[in-house]
């Protein structure tokens, strides 16, 4: 029987009644890694033995007749930029090739506790700096729905891994758009939660104040699922936040009647893509059909964002990329003194997308540019999130795309870093203003790429967003879709 | 805005980087057109407006002063590309 194709609901379902087993299950998403990852690229690591043991564990709980928590023998793919104790974690960049931490991030002890199986550690944009995983300093990630596109990024490998089969569900991390967009990209389900709601507690980190964990999966379900496994508060990370983490599986209910959905004009900006306007608009109208009310609303502050993300983000990752220094940990490229060890460590070891945002954010806040560039984007940070206060006075949730068109071919930007940070626009502002965000399959584009509905809400209301998305999803069926692989279907 | 030879070099030196003469070009010019887009922001009324560092509302966060277990000296050097005695090691830092 084909278990790879499966939501991790469906399949723990089915250990918990002993139709399969952990090892089963494990061994047929190995063989499919085995059978696509050649085309794919999601990984950067495989860590079969390991997954092999504890699905052996599991299987052993559920002879035993113990009850075994929900993501227990199901396996699932680590993005590289979350800190996994023994095993390598990169950042997919060759200045951390060989770092083997010493300790597990928060959200990595927490899978542990729940008896989960790695498959492995997924492919990034170098320090989850990119949209496409086009800046990996391994390999390129391919999307496979079409494996000459790019599966969008940073967390690309995480959610190539998710819909080609090599794994069932995955984690990534959203600093602008880096769960939703691939998640948009690859036909599956990716879930930003409200900043601060999951501890960043060995998230290797980009820009701080940005930075959130989330989950990649088949389906809603399966999003709200692993959402109860990783919220909630962490002594290890004074941001996060402190608020009771409800049962999220309990907004898993198919009613939108009388919820009032915003639709921002500034998100259908010029040049979005037909297909996609066309998709978004057309599932707009269908929750309209189902009974919600659809409400235009205006984010004036929209065409700032762009500017405001890229200078605040790179300002962030300047500062937390300083401790690359070749001294405590990570490679480094010897040099006559300290400071020349530190040079050549740094230049040699950084790609060159890492350099240019350490550089524009050392330019931002540097003496006589702070006030201009930095400080002047936190102001409009404000603006920004205001925009957001005043529309969820009128509405509970904003509905737009999730990114301006379908996944575009592998090549077809990396040499223009303005133009791929545009692509940006519709995810940026919801990491400024802290929200959550959801982003669920709509529809394809005529050349058969995946495109994503955004859904966004109030700061720590997953479950208002949880509920229109799940609504959305069980009435329509572009969910849960495993892309085949040009006939490697089994 | 065109970015000058010293500030492509001053902000090269604040990063810790080492700009090749070939590349120099490249990245002056990515610069360049990145401040021209970012002028934007320059047209927005920010007069009276508070800057946002954390979207959400944040508070300093205390604990007990007691003494947790932390990783163990050999764990913590265990991915330091020199030691010695149990401490980092680093090339020289100060002039003979």
């Amino acid at each position: 029987m084909k278990l790879y194709d499966k939501p991790a609901h469906v399949l723990h379902e089915m250990l918990a009644k002993k139709e399969i087993s952990s090892v089963e299950l494990t061994n047929d998403v190995f063989s499919r890694l085995d059978d696509v990852e050649g085309d794919v690229g999601a990984y950067l690591l495989t860590t079969r033995e390991d997954a092999m043991k504890n699905a052996e564990a599991v299987d052993k709980k559920v002879a035993a007749g113990e009850e075994i928590p929900f993501l227990a023998g199901i396996p699932g793919a680590i993005k590289d930029n979350i800190c996994t104790n023994g095993v390598k974690t990169t950042c997919a960049s060759k200045i951390l090739e060989n770092f083997v931490p010493p300790y597990d991030a928060t959200v990595m002890t927490k899978l542990k506790k729940n008896n989960t199986v790695v498959v492995g550690k997924t492919n990034l944009d170098e320090f989850a700096m990119g949209g496409s995983t086009e800046n990996s300093a391994y390999h390129v990630t391919h999307n496979p729905w079409n494996t000459d596109c790019v599966p969008g990024g940073s967390s690309g490998g995480s959610a190539a891994a998710v819909a080609s089969g090599s794994a069932i569900w995955a984690l990534g991390s959203d600093t602008g758009g880096s769960i939703r967009q691939p998640a948009s990209f690859c036909g599956v389900v990716g879930m930003k939660p409200t900043y601060g709601r999951v501890s960043r507690y060995g998230l290797v980190a980009y820009a701080s104040s940005l930075d959130q964990i989330g989950p990649i999966a088949r389906d809603v379900t399966d999003c709200a699922n692993i959402l109860n496994v990783i919220a909630g508060h962490d002594d290890m990370d004074s941001t996060s936040s402190a608020a009771a983490v409800p049962d999220y599986t309990k907004s898993l209910v198919e009613n939108v009647k009388g919820l009032k959905i915003g639709l921002p004009k500034e998100y259908f900006i010029d040049g979005i893509d037909e297909d996609v306007e066309k998709a978004i608009r057309t599932a707009i109208d269908d929750l309209k059909n189902m009974g919600a009310e659809v409400v235009d609303i205006s984010l004036p502050h929209t065409p700032y964002a762009i500017s405001t993300y890229y200078l605040i983000a790179p300002a962030e990752a300047a500062t937390n990329l300083e401790r690359y220094d070749g001294v405590s940990y990570g490679e480094r490229v010897s040099g006559i003194d300290v400071v020349e060890m530190m040079k050549n460590t740094r230049t040699q070891k950084f790609g060159t997308e890492v350099k240019r945002r350490i550089m524009i954010g050392n330019y931002a806040l540097s003496a006589g540019y702070y006030d201009a560039y930095y400080l002047k984007a936190l102001k409009v940070r404000t603006l920004i999130q205001k925009d957001y206060t005043e529309a969820f006075k009128t509405v509970d949730v904003i509905a737009c795309p999730t990114a301006p068109t379908p996944a575009y071919k592998i090549g077809a930007m990396i040499n223009d870093p303005l133009k791929m940070y545009l692509q940006d626009i519709c995810t940026v502002p919801i990491n400024l203003a802290g929200l959550p965000g959801i982003s669920l399959p709509c529809g394809f584009s005529e050349k058969g790429m995946p495109i994503g509905l955004q859904i966004i809400g109030k700061p720590l209301d997953e479950e208002t967003v949880i509920r229109a998305a799940f609504s959305y999803e069980s009435t329509h069926s572009f969910a849960g879709k495993i892309a085949n692989m040009g006939g490697k279907d089994a | 805005m065109k970015v000058s030879k010293e500030d492509m070099e001053n902000v090269a030196q604040l990063s810790r980087l080492t700009i090749a003469d070939d590349e120099a070009g490249m990245y002056t010019e990515q610069l360049s057109h990145f401040l021209d887009y970012v002028e934007n922001l320059k047209s927005v009324d920010t007069d009276g407006v508070e800057p946002t560092t954390y979207a959400l509302p944040i508070e300093n966060v205390f604990r007990d002063d007691e003494v947790k277990a932390s990783l163990p000296r050999k764990a913590a050097l265990q991915n330091a590309p020199e030691e010695e005695d149990g401490y980092f090691k680093v090339p020289r830092v100060l002039e003979e």
